[in-house]
């Protein structure tokens, strides 16, 4: 039975989850299979990249997101998934070694007049390191089931 | 890498295809999105997406090598003619990625690339930002995904 409904997230509600810390050996992992650009797997050729050293794959730091992102609450809520992701920005590199925290922060909720059973909040999510430096930012809205379908719109 | 100037808005390649494996599909959702309907078909069944599906992210980030290989071939004509070859610079954003349709077990993806926008950097000298469409269509013909990446690309300036 799912914990968490679209009735349990609120306008300003915020949550941090991890910490969880990013290892060399990841980055170069994650990079070798998916990205495999020189300045994700190699220490000397990132050195001459605009990053100025070995730097995560911006996937990498979405992928991560998504982990923690269900770990952190998504695997006890009654998700339907997401439409899309309105926005990524890619701040700061992710350097490894670097003991990330996911914040999420609420930014909208609204019931579905199409469809009763869930309803649709959109959410910021920030990936942060020890000194709360945002290295990459994610906004998305999902569709979550409502605990209580003719409740509050 | 060509050069920012040398960009044309409207430009495309088809870059890959990637096939869905239960395999690759359980192999990624295990890592990054262990949610149950990527992992387990009996949930996946029971779920609105009613069959073993890969995450949205998976079919996002599968594309990402096909872009570096893409790159990399025309890179390698470049140097072959002899000339200089551009640096890519990081990506700065992604917008609008919409996950169409869901992407199941034994769905080969075909993925292009076009040139969406070019413009000006205002924070780094010596590069443009170009931003690319990604679409991602299933073996129907049916789009799956689709998002906008923006990220720099050198300059020739003086030195070219």
């Amino acid at each position: 039975m799912a914990k968490l409904h679209w009735e349990d997230f609120n306008i300003g509600d915020v949550a941090v989850y991890g910490p969880r810390r990013v290892t060399r050996e990841e980055i170069v992992a994650f990079a070798a299979e998916f990205d495999p650009q020189p300045a994700h797997l190699d220490e000397a050729a990132a050195v001459a990249t605009l990053h100025g050293g070995l730097a995560g794959s911006g996937w990498h730091s979405c992928a991560l997101m998504m982990r923690m992102m269900a770990d952190g609450f998504l695997l006890e809520s009654a998700s339907m998934g997401a439409p899309g992701v309105e926005e990524v920005r890619w701040l700061e590199p992710l350097r490894p070694g670097t003991q990330v925290r996911l914040r999420m922060t609420v930014l909208d909720t609204r019931s579905s007049k199409s469809r009763p059973e869930m309803g649709l909040t959109r959410i910021r999510y920030d990936l942060i390191d020890d000194a709360d430096v945002v290295i990459t930012t994610l906004t998305s809205t999902m569709m979550l089931g409502r605990r209580d379908p003719e409740g509050r719109s | 890498m060509i050069f920012f100037e040398d960009i044309v808005v409207g430009d495309s390649a088809i870059v890959g295809r990637h096939t869905f494996t239960t395999e690759n599909i359980k192999g990624f959702a295990g890592r990054y999105d262990p949610q149950l309907f990527h992992l387990d078909e009996a949930a996946a069944e029971a779920s609105h997406f009613g069959a073993l599906c890969a995450s949205g992210w998976q079919t996002a980030i599968v594309s990402m090598r096909f872009v570096v290989e893409h790159r990399r071939a025309l890179a390698e004509l470049a140097r072959a003619r002899g000339e200089r070859v551009a640096r890519a610079g990081p990506a700065v954003d992604m917008r609008d990625l919409k996950w169409l349709q869901p992407v199941y077990v034994g769905d080969t993806i075909e993925y292009r690339i076009e040139v969406a926008d070019t413009r000006a950097s205002d924070s780094h000298s010596g590069f443009g930002l170009m931003t690319i469409r990604t679409t991602g269509t299933n073996q129907k013909g049916e789009p799956v995904i689709s998002f906008l990446i923006t990220h720099l690309v050198e300059r020739r300036g003086e030195r070219g």
